[in-house]
């Protein structure tokens, strides 16, 4: 008895320890750094609540963090629409595997390059004198270029979802893919038209994908800070942008205080996710 | 030029030389230091405005031993010198910088002694006086962060003490590039970075420092507020400053703002931006691809700054040597000629001169009109015959700076407000 606890205990070191030394030990190092004191040029041990006073008492926090979030909401919405219509098309019409293997390939095609390259690709292709106004002038749409296409949130978003939308569809296919057929069968035979079939069986046993999505697209979205940067023109801020200012001009309190606040806010609201879905249970 | 001659180690070298360097030291023979030469890296690091591969191969010819390069944007040159002192032998970064990071201990001063063409280093750098007659424009002035009290000096002082902080290599006087095709009328004063007229294509740097004093420019301009002292703004001033420029932003006002050197010549050749902050190679890049991009002499005067080269502290013995020989031939003329040709100006003017041509000294240092075409140090035509220079000759330019890049006494409370005027 005493044996077995010995080795369960052995076996769960490894990667105890892993998390210990790169993901404990470095959280506790910004919850520290967060009250420390700076200089122009160094940073000091001290016990302050300056960096918190000054972020949570500044109205552009505010207006950051609920940018923060418009970004994360209106992203999670069209990655989800786009993602869950992609994979119930790959899981529920395609019949063959091979097809279906084939296709979700091809999805993941654009994802061999750098995330960093394919969004700075849109800037030529969105900008005042880019291709997207040059052929809308040419085909008689617009006759001024459109302003908001580039450096703006309509950018920002749109970078986002083209970036993001395979993190919803993997785990979404994923769950899809494992729903017993016969089920669907059964809500046909029973006299239910498609679109029941779709709300009352499909979207309920997709759930736990949908929620894994989801964490993955707002997580991303919210900890993200080049994105914004470059598609808004730096016209624009989330939180991590906050964050990467704040490093640039050497204050690391501040910008651990603000990495603090901006983990608690995105642990509370995985936690609050995870209370709709039990994720372990249904996986 | 000083030579390589004297026998000492670093554990670096020790490490790196290996057996060789055993084997010397048991017998020291002058041709083994030859030898050792090849062998010396120095990792320098600093903005892509002055960090060239050209340099580090020319190094290579003509010292022999290598110069590694790496470019940064400022704020992150300024990180890297004050929180990595290891990861560099040569820090290639402003005044302003300087004044940031000296007190971090990770620079050491140089002995002037040991530099060869001191006597010839502009007045700027020295006296801070342009010619005699001169006054000393606002904010960070290179003199006055330039000398320190001695080799382990850690405060300023405001005389030539023989132990100099960074040795000067290049300065300019900046101010706002425009598209003049894409404006198609005369501009001749800050204020119209802020011309509604421009509303979604004027743009302005973001780095703060700098960013700062044009946005101070602009605010005299418009005849807002005059500063006692723009490079020195009290906590009212600082608000009131960014209080103009974030509304200007909430009007939509820019298109973007800028960071890095590159950011700003592709918006403004794609033509995104009409007007905004430049630097000198910007518009030289911009001009290079037959795009029409002048750099606009204003009324109210320029915003200047001035590099140079900063040692580490864990520099000794060989490489430091190494060091000061490479720093020696950076003012010997070759680099000098080489960002005279982009629209710097050198901080040792005389021996660059033997560098250029006379029409291109003519052009980019007299003000005068060209004969020939006047191009890039890469080869692309900037200028054709019978063109002037924007602003004329270094007197006309140097002698309208109105104030320096600074660094300021509220520089956290600036940091803080322009990080929201940015978030705003």
């Amino acid at each position: 008895m005493r044996n077995k606890s010995v080795i369960g205990w052995l076996l769960a070191a490894p990667l105890s320890l892993v998390l210990l030394v790169f993901l404990v030990a470095p959280i506790v190092m910004i919850v520290v750094v967060s009250f420390w004191g700076a200089t122009e040029w160094s940073i000091y041990p001290a016990f302050l609540f300056d960096n918190y006073e000054f972020l949570l008492t500044s109205d552009v926090t505010y207006r950051v963090f609920l940018n923060t979030f418009k970004y994360a909401f209106i992203t999670w919405v069209f990655t989800l629409l786009i993602g869950f219509t992609v994979a119930y098309y790959l899981a529920f019409h395609i019949r063959t595997l091979t097809w279906q293997i084939a296709l979700f390939l091809l999805c993941t095609i654009p994802f061999l390059t750098s995330n960093i390259i394919r969004m700075i690709s849109w800037i030529p292709f969105l900008g005042r004198n880019g291709i997207a106004n040059s052929t809308l002038i040419s085909m008689g749409v617009i006759d001024e270029p459109l302003e908001w296409l580039l450096f703006s949130d309509f950018s920002v978003i749109l970078a986002f979802v083209h970036l993001y939308t395979l993190f919803m569809v993997v785990p979404i296919f994923n769950t899809m893919m494992r729903i017993d057929k016969s089920l669907i069968e059964a809500a046909a035979d029973a006299g239910a038209t498609g679109w029941q079939t779709l709300w009352h069986v499909i979207i309920p046993l997709t759930k736990p994908g949908i929620m894994i999505g989801t964490i993955f697209v707002v997580a991303l979205v919210m900890g993200d800070f080049i994105t914004v940067r470059f598609m808004s023109g730096s016209q624009s801020a989330n939180m991590g942008r906050l964050i990467q200012n704040d490093i640039a001009l050497l204050q690391y309190p501040s910008a651990s205080a603000t990495a603090v606040i901006l983990l608690v806010t995105v642990l509370i609201l995985i936690g609050t996710l995870l209370r709709f879905v039990d994720i372990r249970k249904e996986l | 030029m000083t030579t390589i001659s004297k026998v000492r180690y670093s554990r670096r070298s020790m490490l790196k030389a290996g057996g060789a360097a055993v084997a010397a030291a048991a017998l020291p023979a002058p041709m083994v230091w030859g030898q050792e030469t090849k062998n010396i890296t120095l990792r320098q690091f600093g903005t892509g405005v002055s960090n060239l591969n050209d340099v580090a191969l020319k190094v290579k010819e003509d010292l022999g031993f290598n110069l590694e390069m790496t470019a940064l944007d400022t704020d992150s040159v300024t990180q890297r010198a004050a929180t990595q002192p290891n990861s560099f032998d040569i820090a290639d970064i402003e005044y302003f910088i300087c004044k940031k990071v000296w007190a971090a201990g990770n620079l050491q001063a140089m002995d002037t002694s040991k530099i060869a063409q001191y006597d010839n280093i502009a007045g700027t750098f020295r006296s801070g006086l342009l010619t005699p007659e001169s006054t000393i424009a606002q904010g960070t002035a290179p003199h006055t962060v330039g000398f320190t009290t001695g080799a382990d000096g850690t405060e300023f002082v405001q005389e030539e003490s023989g132990w100099m902080t960074l040795i000067p290599t290049i300065y300019n006087a900046d101010t706002l590039g425009i598209r003049p095709d894409l404006i198609g009328r005369p501009i001749n004063n800050w204020s119209e970075l802020l011309n509604p007229e421009f509303k979604g294509k004027a743009s302005i740097l973001d780095i703060s420092s700098i960013g700062i004093m044009d946005m101070a420019l602009v605010v005299e301009s418009m005849g807002e507020y005059t500063y006692p002292d723009k490079g020195n703004m009290t906590k009212e001033e600082i608000d009131l400053t960014l209080g103009i420029f974030t509304e200007a932003k909430k009007n939509g006002q820019f298109r973007a703002f800028w960071k890095s050197f590159d950011e700003s010549v592709n918006l403004m050749a794609s033509g995104e931006v009409v007007i905004q902050s430049m630097w000198s190679p910007a518009i030289t890049a911009v001009r290079s691809q037959g795009i029409p991009c002048v750099y606009q002499p204003l009324e109210e005067g320029y915003r200047s700054w001035g590099g140079g080269l900063g040692l580490s502290a864990s520099l000794s013995g060989m490489e430091l040597d190494a060091a000061y020989e490479y720093i020696n031939w950076y003012l010997s003329g070759w680099v000098g000629g080489y960002l005279m040709r982009q629209g710097y100006y050198s901080a040792v003017p005389s021996t660059s001169k033997e560098f250029m041509s006379e029409d291109e000294w003519g052009y980019w240092y007299e003000g005068k009109e060209s004969k020939g075409d006047i191009v890039s140090p890469t080869g692309a035509k900037l200028a054709g015959p019978g063109e002037v220079r924007d602003g004329g000759s270094f007197l006309d330019r140097m002698g309208s700076v109105v104030c320096w890049n600074s660094v300021m006494d509220e520089n956290q409370y600036m940091v803080r407000k322009w990080n929201e005027f940015i978030a705003a």
